[in-house]
């Protein structure tokens, strides 16, 4: 932990019920994609709960926030309904994504939370297509945007943070260093193993935070958000952390030691924080174990939610591949009639 | 009506979009102070200002992945490539983000976004500078996909892709822009996708011509009326997403043949799957096979020589067409 003084009470106990909440979630996704109730591809961010809650700590409700595939905790902490999240997990119609994007592009609009993106680096420069609005419109809305340490290997990364510095976006930059890039460690990937310094020669400072501390991570963040929104001038954020679970579920962790999980277990950001708000008096054992029930609570509605919303109708296959108007009519009329639904040919 | 080129035809429709909505704005490699590779922009950047009319640097998946971002917050992008090679470059941007995003958030999002760019042979510029992709973005539910071959549908097209919510890609060819057409002055004038227009009438084939090729099988029509007697139907489908199938089908039960033309490559080209097409829902109205006239199967050579022999010309679309005909037909030749 670094010597940061607590936040005022309201706001610590916030985080510790929010990083327990994505905890929660979380395992219960991972039991429920054991159950096969869940498809695809299934990346937990357990490890990294301080990372997200922290830095979405610094966000005002009106900032873009954007992550990877890794983002159900970014939905939970922008405040989406875990149900809803569940749901989409489940490719039920109650889905944040309606069943269409399933774990690895969530997205909640209302919230500004605007998305997870499976393409590594392809978030990038949506961010920066967020901050040229903000720009663009001359509000002081600001944009965070989170991608992995294998992020930064992409040309995406390069490309965005010159335009960004070029056109004085109000974009923070965080990568998560969360030291792999699925299976291959962050020396055998990264020439530059100093992440924050990546951004320099495109003209974008870096600061680091320990993304294993919730309350650094906020204070960081919060600095690099008052930079870019103040003072017009991106940043790029290092957040080390560590994740405990595999790069996905399907993953035999071959490339690390049971002893480096351990030793970084030991910096568990929910028990670290928890410990040190009891040790502060913010709390007591029994309040603690009662955040702890009410997100167990929260998780099990979530999953009878899910459980309980009905899988899309196949008539609703063609949904929103296009915005309908006059001239494209649907489907049909922007293909051909060789399937059996037609949909333009009932909206004509 | 005023005579203009078509460059001129598209920067008129980019001006007067700018000067209607505010949110449009436009963005691209040269185009502000140089006016544009091929000087479509010219003149903007001084009524307009830098803020609307953005010279980038060159980094063309991250541009449209700017103009994605913007778009999904508000705003109205028209994006230039400097040619359809270029645009490969983005394709990560324009299929995972901008074709897609809407569906995969359950529709929360809409991404009105141009990306405009040339294609297309003819200035010796080689394999990297010269191709023709309007097959490739055909391919991507999501996308709507314009091809314009007059100054006035490229004016009246353009206006109606900065006006839409979806995503369009945008094709120009490299030769029409110093071509003259009539063009309406109404500043309300618009083209709506999905409309294919018929270039010539006829009654004994249906040629359907894509991009420049619609052109070329104009001229290929004249001159199968001249000598061979055939009267040829010329259709330029105009967009390809949204597809205008009823006239082209209307045309083929009338004429009973068919034959089409396109610059780009043949396998999993635009006539490989709309010869699919019109077999699928015309069959009973075909004489003969659906006739194919295309690019050829290899890249796009310097030589002027072997460009030439590279990309359709009159000769290759009356000889297919003959073909159509067996033997009556071609007797009349001589």
């Amino acid at each position: 932990m670094t010597d940061h003084q607590l936040p005022p009470s309201e706001m610590s106990l916030e985080w510790l019920r929010s990083m327990t909440l994505i905890r929660r979630f979380e395992e219960r996704a991972g039991e429920q994609y054991t159950r096969a109730k869940v498809g695809g591809f299934l990346h937990l961010a357990i490890g990294e709960e301080a990372t997200i809650v922290g830095a979405v700590a610094a966000l005002r409700p009106t900032d873009y926030m954007i992550a990877t595939y890794r983002s159900h905790g970014q939905a939970l902490a922008r405040g989406s309904e875990p149900g809803r999240v569940m749901a989409e997990l489940f490719g039920r119609v109650d889905g944040l994504c309606r069943g269409r994007g399933g774990s690895m592009h969530m997205f909640d609009l209302e919230r500004r939370f605007m998305g997870g993106f499976g393409i590594v680096g392809g978030n990038l420069p949506l961010a920066a297509g967020f901050g040229l609005t903000s720009d663009y419109l001359g509000n002081d809305e600001a944009t965070l945007c989170q991608f992995g340490d294998g992020a930064s290997n992409q040309g995406t990364f390069g490309e965005t943070l010159n335009l960004a510095a070029l056109w004085s976006l109000p974009v923070v930059f965080m990568v998560t260093n969360n030291q792999f890039g699925m299976g291959t460690s962050l020396e055998r990937h990264s020439a530059q193993t100093n992440l924050q310094i990546k951004g320099e020669g495109f003209g974008v400072p870096g600061m680091q935070c320990d993304g294993m501390d919730v309350i650094d991570t906020w204070a960081v963040t919060s600095e690099a958000i008052r930079i870019a929104r103040e003072e017009r001038q991106p940043v790029l954020v290092e957040a080390l952390n560590y994740r405990f679970r595999g790069h996905s579920i399907a993953d035999p962790e071959d490339y690390r030691t049971e002893e480096e999980v351990l030793e970084w277990s030991k910096r568990d950001p929910l028990v670290t924080f928890g410990d040190r708000l009891v040790a502060e008096g913010v709390l007591n054992d029994e309040q603690r174990e009662a955040i702890d029930l009410e997100a167990i609570e929260a998780v099990d509605a979530a999953v009878a939610f899910a459980d309980a919303s009905p899988e899309p109708e196949p008539s609703s296959l063609y949904d929103d591949v296009y915005v309908l108007s006059d001239q494209v009519r649907g489907w049909y009329s922007a293909d051909h009639r060789g399937a059996s639904l037609q949909k333009g040919e009932e909206l004509s | 009506m005023a005579e203009m080129r078509y460059r001129e035809a598209l920067n008129q429709a980019l001006a007067e979009e700018l000067e209607r909505d505010p949110n449009v704005f436009l963005m691209g490699q040269d185009i502000s102070v140089f006016g544009g590779a091929f000087k479509v922009t010219e003149g903007l950047m001084d009524r307009f200002g830098e803020k609307r009319i953005r010279d980038t640097p060159i980094s063309e998946n991250t541009i449209v992945g700017l103009g994605v971002g913007s778009a999904m917050t508000g705003l109205r992008p028209v994006i230039e490539l400097m040619t359809i090679n270029f645009s490969l470059l983005a394709l990560d941007q324009i299929i995972n983000h901008a074709a897609h995003v809407r569906y995969m958030f359950g529709g929360q999002v809409s991404v009105p976004l141009v990306v405009r760019m040339p294609q297309g042979a003819g200035h010796q510029l080689g394999p990297t500078h010269s191709h023709s992709f309007e097959a490739l973005y055909l391919h991507v539910p999501g996308l709507l996909v314009a091809v314009p071959t007059t100054a006035a549908d490229a004016k009246g097209l353009l206006k109606t892709a900065i006006r839409d919510d979806n995503p369009v890609i945008f094709i120009e060819h490299e030769t029409l822009y110093g071509q003259r057409g009539e063009v309406p002055d109404d500043p309300d004038f618009t083209v709506p996708f999905g409309l294919a227009a018929i270039r010539r009438e006829g009654s004994d084939v249906t040629l359907i011509g894509i991009s420049r090729m619609a052109q070329t099988a104009e001229r290929a029509a004249e001159q199968l009326a001249a000598d061979h007697g055939i009267e040829a139907e010329v259709i330029d489908p105009r967009t390809l997403r949204p597809l205008d199938l009823d006239t082209i089908l209307e045309s083929v039960a009338k004429t009973n043949r068919c034959v089409i033309v396109e610059e780009g490559w043949p396998h999993g080209g635009v006539g490989a799957n709309l010869a699919a097409l019109i077999q699928e829902q015309g069959f009973d109205d075909l004489d003969a096979p659906v006739g194919r006239v295309t690019g050829v199967d290899a890249p796009m050579p310097y030589a002027k020589s072997l460009e030439q022999i590279s990309f359709p010309h009159e000769e290759q679309v009356i000889e297919a067409t003959l073909a159509l005909f067996g033997d009556r037909k071609r007797a009349s030749r001589g």
